[in-house]
């Protein structure tokens, strides 16, 4: 199948593994990946922090770079949350109906990856190796937004050598909310603790979710108190292989 | 009719509705200082930490279980939806029967404006019946408008008859939940709050909860079997019959409403709903949010006055305050739904840790954070749309499905909106955004800011980033940052040699 991804500003420019990730998880199972250099960014910071007018450039270049592509993968539940629930609201909110039939379009063809893979592509085992000790965090708008459920669990279920231990409260907000960090960093770190308390807890080596921007928040703060733990993207847990498929 | 119930179609274009919001300088919609703020004091005290940490997490736990034993909440919390938003729709006829209604049974409708008129209107009534003295129910818009504190200023003692609401009144503090007024208090604090301030109380008092209650119980007889006023709010107010309706848990509301001879009773326009079936609804949904019950104890109802039985003046006080500006909002409208059950409060991670008393107004919690700046106008409540980090859980948890978060994604933005029509120079978010805006417009340049970000590579120490500049170091007060890597993700594409398009 050809897949579109839509790499997300942030894995683009401080996560790239997670992009080179994705398509090593994608192009193993046998699709063709493209990524459209076109593609920027799907503006939810700017509609999260209130300039929707602002991010209307940002949705209309989405809509354009993305809606010849009968699939769109992305390795963030936030972002395609953003996609499918506020794309076209923004548009028509500006009046713009026309952007805001073909956002719904392309955003019904856009999914997260562990969407992607049970609900399109139909696998739940990926073929993936990974021996380490691992807890998920479902983050919020894969959870509540899109609903992904218990896909991303049922993959990692099926990953060679993972020691999955399951996080207490994990249905708990890591503390992220965007620019909420740093507009009210204090209660966004007194969150942040508590779920570094959890993750803790579980003796994990590894703390994985679907969203790059939980993981940062989440692994700044284990990275600060020099845990040892570290966060790792669902991605690159999938795309790790016995033959050392990780190290692309 | 001296409101305007008016009801304007068609998308909000930006740029606020107006209709009169709340006015300012009369009862508790704004804080005195912005959420951050407050918050950081909230979250300083371990004391607050521990009472409400471990109160939320145990009404969490029991309400998920109460709702989890109805195979048709979803239905139901459906239904309370369709309800309200029917009530809302025809908010004007649904009034005027429920003022035909209570009229026709003996009873007496007023119409306050806003909450300085209510305050006025219910003091006149008081003093009318020549009792210096009133027993209260439980209500949150009689915080809303400051009503004890005018009737103080008049001479005139409200005394609270809820439990916890007792707790707050005689602390000198405020309540910061809309069930557990008192959620920031253990008992420890509590028995010595009841030392302190209960004047007929045991000294031998301790903190046995039975022993706090009985103490509360005896205080209170007292004051039920004197008064000759009662003053209320009511949860629910049924348009087809004029039938109103309080539900409780202590018995303190019962007493409130059949001894006094003189009954207040003061609600927001927004608690009519149509009819019967529709209160039944409301029925199973709160009692399951709020208290996690399947029914609540105290169901109190009364229509108009009844000779002989109960009080024999009854006065209903129909409140805008605000109100009509947020029903002339399309998108804000919803709010007025809610049903104050505090179920989003008591999942709402952000509130979990700093407490009702951060949001600055009555109303606190998720839901608070989309009514307070609604009620007020925007700008009175700037701080409250970003006091939540987007989680979605209180959306899940709202028995009549109001979707608080994208309430406060909206509400963002008609700050942002009217902030920059106001202001004459673009703050520095504003620039920052519009920057932002215009570099991922474009993928050349957005490719070269990419390139210049790579400079803070240069920053790191050991892997990590440790410290950023200003607003970013809000970020790096706790948590390290991550450090740009030396490729892009499109850089290694195009390196890798994989097809271009």
């Amino acid at each position: 199948m050809r897949i579109a991804l839509f790499v997300t500003c942030l894995a683009d420019t401080l996560f790239p593994g997670v992009g080179q990730a994705t398509t090593a998880l994608l192009e193993r199972l046998g699709h063709q990946v493209e990524f459209p250099e076109a593609q920027t960014c799907c503006g939810q910071m700017h509609v999260n922090t209130g300039y929707q007018r602002d991010a209307l450039p940002l949705i209309r270049r989405y809509v354009e770079t993305f809606e010849r592509y009968d699939v769109v993968v992305a390795p963030s539940g936030s972002c395609v949350g953003s996609i499918r629930h506020q794309h076209a609201m923004v548009a028509r909110r500006y009046g713009d109906t026309r952007l805001a039939s073909r956002a719904q379009s392309v955003a019904e063809r856009t999914f997260e990856l562990s969407q992607l893979l049970i609900d399109v592509l139909g696998t739940e085992d990926v073929g993936a190796f990974y021996p380490h000790r691992v807890t998920y965090h479902p983050t919020c708008h894969s959870l509540r937004l899109l609903r992904v459920g218990d896909r991303p669990l049922r993959l990692l279920r099926h990953v060679a050598g993972l020691d999955l231990v399951e996080l207490p409260d994990a249905d708990v907000c890591c503390g992220f909310g965007g620019t909420f960090a740093v507009k009210n960093a204090d209660t966004s770190t007194a969150m942040l603790a508590d779920k570094m308390r959890n993750v803790l807890g579980t003796r994990a080596e590894v703390c994985t979710a679907g969203d790059s921007s939980c993981l940062m928040h989440i692994g700044g703060g284990l990275s600060r108190l020099r845990t040892g733990v570290r966060t790792v993207h669902l991605a690159e847990i999938l795309a790790s292989t016995r033959d050392g498929g990780g190290a692309w | 009719m001296t409101t305007f119930l008016g009801m304007p179609d068609g998308p909000d274009p930006p740029g606020a509705p107006t209709a009169p919001t709340a006015p300012r300088g009369v009862g508790h919609l704004r804080g005195g200082e912005p959420f951050k703020i407050a918050a950081r004091r909230a979250l300083a005290d371990s004391q607050l930490r521990r009472n409400l940490g471990k109160a939320t997490a145990h009404i969490r736990t029991k309400r998920a279980a109460a709702v989890a034993e109805l195979p048709d909440w979803e239905e139901l919390r459906e239904a309370g939806r369709a309800a309200k938003a029917e009530a809302m729709r025809h908010l004007d006829g649904y009034l005027e029967q429920l003022e035909a209604q209570v009229t026709a049974r003996g009873g007496t409708v007023h119409w306050a404006r806003d909450a300085a008129e209510a305050n006025q209107i219910i003091t006149r009534l008081v003093r009318a019946t020549g009792s210096a003295e009133a027993v209260k129910v439980k209500s949150m818009v009689t915080d809303e408008i400051g009503l004890n504190d005018a009737l103080a200023a008049a001479g005139i003692t409200a005394y609270e008859t809820d439990l916890a609401e007792l707790i707050v009144q005689l602390g000198h503090d405020k309540p910061s939940h809309f069930l557990v007024p008192a959620i920031h208090r253990n008992r420890a604090e509590i028995r010595e709050i009841f030392l302190r301030e209960m004047g007929d109380v045991d000294p031998g008092l301790t903190d046995n909860p039975p022993a706090l209650t009985e103490a509360a119980r005896l205080h209170l007889r007292r004051l039920f079997l004197s008064a000759r006023v009662g003053i209320s709010g009511v949860n629910f107010a049924v348009a087809e019959t004029g039938t109103l309706c309080v539900v409780e848990s202590e018995g303190n509301g019962r007493m409130c409403l059949t001894l006094p001879q003189t009954l207040i009773t003061i609600m927001g326009i927004e608690k009519v709903v149509p009819t019967w079936p529709d209160l039944g609804v409301f029925l199973q949904l709160l009692p399951r949010s709020s208290t996690a019950e399947r029914m609540n104890p105290y169901t109190s109802l009364w229509t108009g006055v009844t000779p002989g039985d109960g009080p024999q003046e009854f006065h209903l006080v129909l409140l805008d305050n605000g109100r009509t500006a947020a029903l002339a909002d399309q998108t804000g409208r919803q709010a007025l739904h809610c049903i104050r059950c505090s179920a989003c409060l008591n999942v709402c991670p952000v509130y979990e840790r700093v407490g009702g008393h951060a949001y600055g107004s009555v109303y606190p919690g998720p839901i608070g954070a989309v009514l307070s700046p609604l009620l007020t106008g925007v700008e009175d409540n700037a701080s409250l749309p970003y006091a939540s980090s987007l989680c979605g859980a209180c959306y899940d948890a709202c028995p009549v499905k109001i979707d608080i978060p994208s309430l406060l994604v909206y509400l963002r933005a008609r700050h942002v909106e009217e902030a920059q029509r106001t202001h004459r120079l673009p703050r520095a978010e504003a620039v920052t955004m519009a920057a932002a805006s215009w570099v991922m417009a474009d993928p050349r340049r957005y490719a070269a800011a990419q390139r210049a970000g790579r400079s803070g590579r240069a920053l790191s120490r050991g892997g990590r980033l440790r410290a950023l500049p200003p607003p970013l170091s809000a970020w790096t007060r706790a948590r390290d940052a991550p450090v740009p890597p030396a490729q892009t993700f499109r850089q290694w594409w195009r390196e890798s040699g994989r097809r271009r398009s």
